[in-house]
């Protein structure tokens, strides 16, 4: 699987993932709907990111520390959005995006464009 | 009478050996090594400015066996060229009436120099590129019939090359190097020497090798390549039957016992097939040859992707954390 669509798709699924876990937290179960789609979003974004990042740099390390910065980056926008709950909404976030930019360097397969 | 020391027997043998290169556009540096044959000899080719080796016959007259083998050798290496194969220069008779051809003087280690203090996987990739060579070998129809550790060369630049192919042999149904030379001597004598002397290397030499048999084929080939991955592991040749070793990894333990099986047909059939499966060992995934307990297959799994393992399993167990914290 080429890089781009990997991060997208492990963004997707960790992201709706991370989103599902908020109905474990009473207080915002009602929200749960619009923070899934929030959520999937936001690992779509990254992965999309973090996948044409690693299509320019193949360092595993690299990747790694570009998935966790554009993981917090965004959690840190969603989280100012919402006024709060920081902690937990950067720490999940950030490591969704470590993920994402360690498994893209790891498991996505050298596009086709550039073998040629 | 007076008795020769020993010394200047030594010295009287070495001044015998040395080959008359008077005349010839090559000049004697040092002696190399020595092979089943004769020996091998630094030398200076006067014409183009560099070193090359000179494999001289011991024999004055060569006899019409091991002189039609020697050129036998340097036309299957002319045939193969291929960056694991020794270039062959040149090819002839000496002054002193010696047979000889002409090669590439490459400056390196043997094999045996690469078994302690380099690690696992870089001598699995060490073995991956002496099977390019062999492979190379096997399909223009050539069989080396002696792969050992002191045959392969590690070139000061990483380079391996598969060195003596002295008992090399075309195998049945392939034209030999000059079709018009109907006396190529191995093609009639498989496995065994002019003197009815079997040829190979005991630990390295297949079992059907070893008995004379007319029918050996690449397979015998695999079965060395087989004994070099357990020499690459253990240190030490295989035994006969090739015994166990707790420090050899089971997977590559049962990649070796493959390659060395009695009956060919057991074997790997190719070295590409062999080596296919050393690269899966390398890469993590299974072998063919072994078939592996579940708990095997865990750890291996986990070994592969430790990392990202690792990576979820922090991620699962920070959701955990918060959950219970969001409990009290």
């Amino acid at each position: 699987m080429n890089k781009i669509v990997l991060g997208l798709v492990l963004g997707a699924v960790l992201g709706a993932f991370d989103g599902m876990t908020a109905w474990l937290t009473p207080a915002v179960r009602a929200q749960i709907v619009g923070i899934v789609i929030g959520s999937t979003i936001k690992g779509l974004v990254a992965g999309v990111l973090v996948g044409v990042f690693s299509r320019k740099v193949h360092s595993r390390a690299l990747g790694t520390v570009f998935g966790l910065a554009v993981g917090l980056l965004l959690a840190f926008i969603v989280a100012q959005l919402q006024h709060g709950y920081y902690l937990q909404i950067m720490l999940p976030g950030g490591m969704v995006g470590l993920i994402v930019g360690y498994a893209t360097q790891r498991y996505g397969g050298v596009d086709q464009q550039l073998r040629a | 009478m007076t008795q020769l020391s020993d010394q200047a027997v030594a010295r009287l043998q070495s001044c015998m050996q040395e080959p008359d290169l008077a005349g010839t556009r090559y000049a004697l540096v040092r002696y190399l090594a020595r092979g089943g044959m004769g020996s091998v000899w630094l030398a200076e080719d006067t014409m183009l400015q560099r070193r090359v080796a000179l494999k001289v016959l011991d024999l004055v007259p060569p006899t019409d066996d091991f002189a039609r083998r020697l050129l036998q050798e340097a036309r299957i290496l002319a045939g193969l060229e291929h960056p694991g194969i020794v270039p062959i220069h040149d090819v002839g008779t000496l002054p002193d009436g010696r047979a000889f051809y002409c090669m590439k003087y490459v400056e390196g280690k043997t094999l045996t120099h690469h078994v302690t203090g380099t690690g696992l996987a870089d001598k699995l990739r060490l073995l991956e590129r002496i099977a390019e060579p062999v492979s190379f070998a096997h399909a223009r129809g050539v069989i080396h019939r002696d792969l050992k550790p002191e045959n392969i060369m590690i070139g000061a630049f990483g380079e391996v090359l598969v060195m003596d192919w002295g008992l090399a042999k075309i195998a049945a149904g392939v034209p030999p190097p000059a079709e018009n030379n109907t006396d190529a001597p191995m093609v009639t004598a498989p496995g065994v020497s002019g003197q009815g002397k079997v040829l190979g290397t005991h630990g390295y030499m297949s079992p059907e090798q070893a008995r004379g048999a007319a029918a050996v084929d690449h397979r015998s080939d695999i079965f060395s390549m087989g004994a070099i991955l357990w020499y690459l592991m253990t240190g030490s040749p295989p035994g006969n039957p090739p015994g166990a070793d707790t420090s050899v990894p089971r997977p590559l333990g049962a990649v070796s016992q493959k390659a060395m099986a009695p009956d060919p047909d057991e074997r790997y059939q190719s070295a590409a097939e062999m080596i296919a499966d050393v690269a899966r060992y390398l890469e993590g995934s299974p072998v063919r040859a072994y078939s592996e307990s579940p708990f095997e297959r865990a750890i291996r799994i986990y070994k592969r992707h430790s990392t990202a393992i690792i990576l979820v399993a922090v991620y699962l167990l920070m959701r955990l954390l918060f959950l219970l914290l969001a409990r009290r």
